[in-house]
């Protein structure tokens, strides 16, 4: 019961402090939130567009979760999902003639797989050489960033725009947008993140792989001298933390975009942080997380236009409270477990 | 009653709880002054809280503190040092690299004219030193003094603080036997000066030997209290444990097979840093199937390593030369998942660093290294139905306390941590069993169960390698005892060693 009500009450703890920030800048603090909750939620375009934000958040969250229950740190989800799409994007430009049902599936493989070697090497760099993944994984996140400005602007440039965006995809390319949500792209990649967490807790909870990665996480000596290969473990879980970011790829390219788009993503894989923590690292606590993040994230988005003293900064700074509280709640169970003997 | 006492320590009706522990609940206690007191106990019996409250480290939630007859409220150990109390840890609170003299120094060094006076500090030193028979070479780093020199450097500190009253925590847990003796004939010297003395151990025979009273805790309180010279050792063991145990389990003469369970050859591990010392060299022994083989040493000088290298030969890190064989087979490039598999269980030294997920429930360590056997997984799959009743059975087999899979393991006591273990590592029918310090911190009911199941597992045809630093599991149950110093095999003896010998080799004579 604890474990449910803590990280809640952390959220609304995050929300008041926001909105009393809100109303040192002038805005009454009832309307604030009542604009974030007809923005988040209030038309069937407004829900759309947050199960649209939330869908990444689903993958990164989960490629954070991951890697944190193996005992490590992955910050590299920007960089893991930017090679996603970007893999996802060319496999459609370059072969646009592919049917639809073989199309999508070969796109999604590139995406997974573009994710998973960028998740593999850090992983793989700390397994064989002992250098740590927070320091490996930041500057892969600019690797990537160059890898995808390169390709977009210099071998599949799009030259039909001024835009810093890929050639389009092949029609065969594209999945299915529910109809339900007034044009909000809400596309199959949804349903494909919930089947995938669910997915993930299996993984992590019903087999011996993930049985092991738990292990190394919660103690590697322990786990070595049981005669589990630690190294390995940390390869595989960076390796499914890379794929689960890849995956961002089909929401935005094959649901959205058609196409790659060079800052698509609004820091996705460092939200997918603060998405694990509020999810304890769970996948269900990361699915529920995400809608938070979601919804936030889209209500926030219109309070610049809604109100008059809250800015677009000002609105980050909501943003950022929330996760901050969420953060700090986390350091509090761990102090307190702490100064226990 | 009168709140007036002659006595040294007197604690009336401490009480302490973390969450929902109650380490402490009213304990009094009476210390005399001018004697060596006893204070004995299971682990997490309370007895090291109750000399942390006496110590400043934490404040009680209830009851009161009397020092030389005077009511103490301390807010940290600044304050019991100041009243006269001074306290060695278990581990030492030693800097490596400085001197004796800066190390007995650091806290409270002598200031004249802004710099330190250590030639006024030296004069008072050698005289206490002299005073209470503690030679002490005092330019030399520490690092390089032998352990029972350290120790008399941590106790010089506490004489140069002026204290009166002297906590000792498990003193003699890192010392030869030779060294012990040396200790307490130190301490009796102490008290004979005015000092006195209290002394937290689980060792029965040196508070037997040694004190002049003993009090016994249990489960957060005192269990007894007696002058030692109205007590024997079995007396003291049921009270400690709260019911009868056998102290001294009959170890049936071994039937060894002429197979061989394990064999090492000319292991060697060079040290981190270019020229320094090997932290093994050249160790060969062998272990036959139904043949209990026992390494006696002072901790440190290799026996860790040992196992390391054993159960991790292809790491470089645990090996550098040498040859690992198994039941026949060179296993020196396996990696450890195989040679487990062979059927190599293995208690570590460090339980809680190397043995369990102490987050994690008792049910998924019942289950580390053997998830992938066969009883346990199918195609990848974990058998969760298998494992709780496997689980559940080896809890009920081992007497793991309480019966409750779901329950962290980091909330078990010592002892019950260390049957799970044990349970866990039997359910691979060993062939092969490398047990390092089976019973440390293990509470005297939990030592005759580990004792017992260690014998059988001998006589069901495994080999089994023993590592201690506690000389009573060694003599008990080894068949042969190896003695290792300096990361060497420094002598081999059969069964029914006396304990002198054994020590002397110990410390490389």
């Amino acid at each position: 019961m604890r474990k449910f009500l803590q990280p809640i009450l952390a959220v609304v703890f995050g929300l008041a402090l926001g909105l009393g920030v809100t109303r040192i800048a002038g805005e009454n603090p009832w309307h604030v939130l009542a604009i974030l909750g007809k923005s988040a939620f209030g038309t069937g375009y407004d829900f759309g567009m947050t199960l649209f934000y939330s869908t990444p958040l689903i993958f990164t969250g989960l490629a954070v979760a991951v890697p944190f229950q193996a005992g490590m740190f992955n910050i590299g989800a920007e960089g893991q999902l930017t090679l996603g799409a970007l893999a996802a994007a060319c496999i459609g430009a370059l072969w646009p003639g592919v049917p639809w049902p073989i199309a999508p599936a070969f796109a999604i493989v590139a995406a997974i797989l573009a994710g998973s070697i960028w998740g593999a090497i850090p992983g793989w760099l700390r397994a064989k050489r002992g250098s740590h993944e927070v320091i490996n994984t930041i500057m892969l996140n600019f690797v990537a960033a160059g890898i995808a400005s390169y390709v977009t602007l210099y071998l599949l440039k799009n030259p039909d725009t001024q835009n810093p965006e890929t050639r389009s995809i092949g029609a065969g390319y594209l999945i299915h947008q529910f109809a339900l949500f007034g044009g909000a792209p809400v596309s199959t990649a949804l349903p494909l993140a919930l089947v995938v967490a669910a997915l993930i807790w299996i993984l992590m909870w019903k087999t011996v792989v993930g049985y092991e990665m738990r292990a190394v996480g919660q103690n590697e000596s322990a786990a070595r001298s049981a005669g589990i290969n630690s190294g390995r473990m940390r390869i595989i879980a960076m390796a499914v933390a890379g794929g689960l970011a890849g995956l961002v790829g089909v929401g935005e390219v094959l649901g959205n975009a058609g196409k790659f788009r060079l800052g698509f993503s609004p820091e996705y894989g460092f939200m997918g942080i603060a998405v694990a923590l509020l999810g304890r690292n769970q996948p269900g606590g990361v699915v529920a997380a995400a809608l938070l993040f979601g919804a936030l994230h889209k209500g926030t988005a219109d309070l610049d236009l809604e109100t008059e003293h809250v800015t677009r900064e000002l609105s980050l700074v909501l943003q950022a409270l929330v996760i901050l509280s969420v953060s700090a709640d986390g350091l509090w169970s761990w102090m307190k477990k702490r100064n226990e003997p | 009653m009168s709140a007036e006492t002659t006595a040294a320590v007197e604690l009336r009706g401490l009480t302490k709880q973390f969450g929902s522990v109650v380490a402490n609940a009213g304990v009094n206690l009476r210390v005399e002054s001018g004697t060596i007191h006893g204070v004995i106990g299971e682990n997490g019996a309370g007895k090291s809280t109750a000399m942390k409250m006496l110590y400043g480290i934490f404040p009680p939630d209830a009851g009161e503190i009397f020092v030389h007859g005077k009511k103490c409220v301390w807010s940290s150990p600044a304050d019991a040092i100041a009243a006269g109390i001074g306290m060695v840890h278990q581990h030492f609170m030693l800097a490596g690299p400085y001197s004796a003299l800066d190390n007995i120094l650091l806290g409270a060094e002598p200031v004249r004219c802004g710099v330190i006076d250590r030639r006024w500090a030296r004069t008072r030193l050698e005289s206490l030193a002299q005073q209470y028979g503690l030679p002490v070479d005092w330019d030399s780093p520490i690092e390089n003094l032998p352990v029972g020199v350290q120790q008399r450097i941590e106790i010089l500190k506490l004489l140069y603080r002026d204290a009166r009253i002297l906590i000792l925590d498990e003193p003699t847990a890192v010392l030869t036997p030779q060294e012990t003796k040396e200790l307490f004939r130190n301490l009796k010297k102490l008290r004979d000066e005015g000092k006195t003395i209290i002394l937290i151990t689980h060792k029965l025979k040196e508070v037997m030997s040694f004190t002049d009273r003993i009090t016994v805790f249990r489960a957060g309180k005192v269990n007894g209290e007696m002058p030692t010279s109205e007590t024997n050792l079995q007396d003291l063991a049921n009270l400690m444990v709260g019911r009868k145990v056998v102290l001294n389990i009959n170890v049936p003469p071994a039937h060894t097979r002429d197979e061989l369970a394990m064999e090492v050859a000319a292991l060697s591990l060079s040290g981190t840093v270019a020229g320094s010392r090997h932290k093994l060299s050249d160790v060969s022994l062998s272990v036959k199937r139904g043949e209990i083989v026992g390494i006696a040493g002072v901790e440190g000088n290799g026996q860790s390593e040992l196992v390391q290298a054993i159960l991790h030969p292809r790491d470089p890190q645990c090996r550098t030369s040498g040859t690992v064989r198994f039941l026949g087979q060179d296993v020196t490039s396996w990696e450890a998942r195989r040679i487990r598999d062979l059927g190599v269980a293995v208690i570590p030294e460090d339980r809680q660093r190397e043995g369990l997920l102490l987050e994690r429930p008792v049910s998924e360590n019942f289950l580390l290294g053997l998830e992938r056997s066969q009883e346990f997984s199918h195609a990848g799959f974990l058998n969760s139905k298998n494992l709780r009743m496997e689980a559940a059975r080896a809890v009920e087999e081992y007497d793991v306390r309480p019966r409750d899979l779901m329950i962290p393991a980091g909330k078990l006591s010592g002892g019950n941590q260390q049957k799970l273990i044990v349970a866990r590592e039997f359910q691979r029918k060993p062939r092969v069993l490398i047990a390092a310090q089976p019973t440390r911190g293990v509470d005297v009911g939990a030592i005759e169960f580990i004792h017992n199941r260690i014998v059988r597992a001998r006589d069901d045809g495994a080999g089994v390698l023993l590592v201690s630093f506690e000389l009573e599991d060694v003599l008990t149950l080894s068949d042969r005892i190896l003695v290792m110093y300096e990361g060497r095999i420094a002598a081999e003896f059969t069964r029914g060693v006396s304990e002198r010998e054994l020590g002397l080799k110990m410390a490389g004579s």
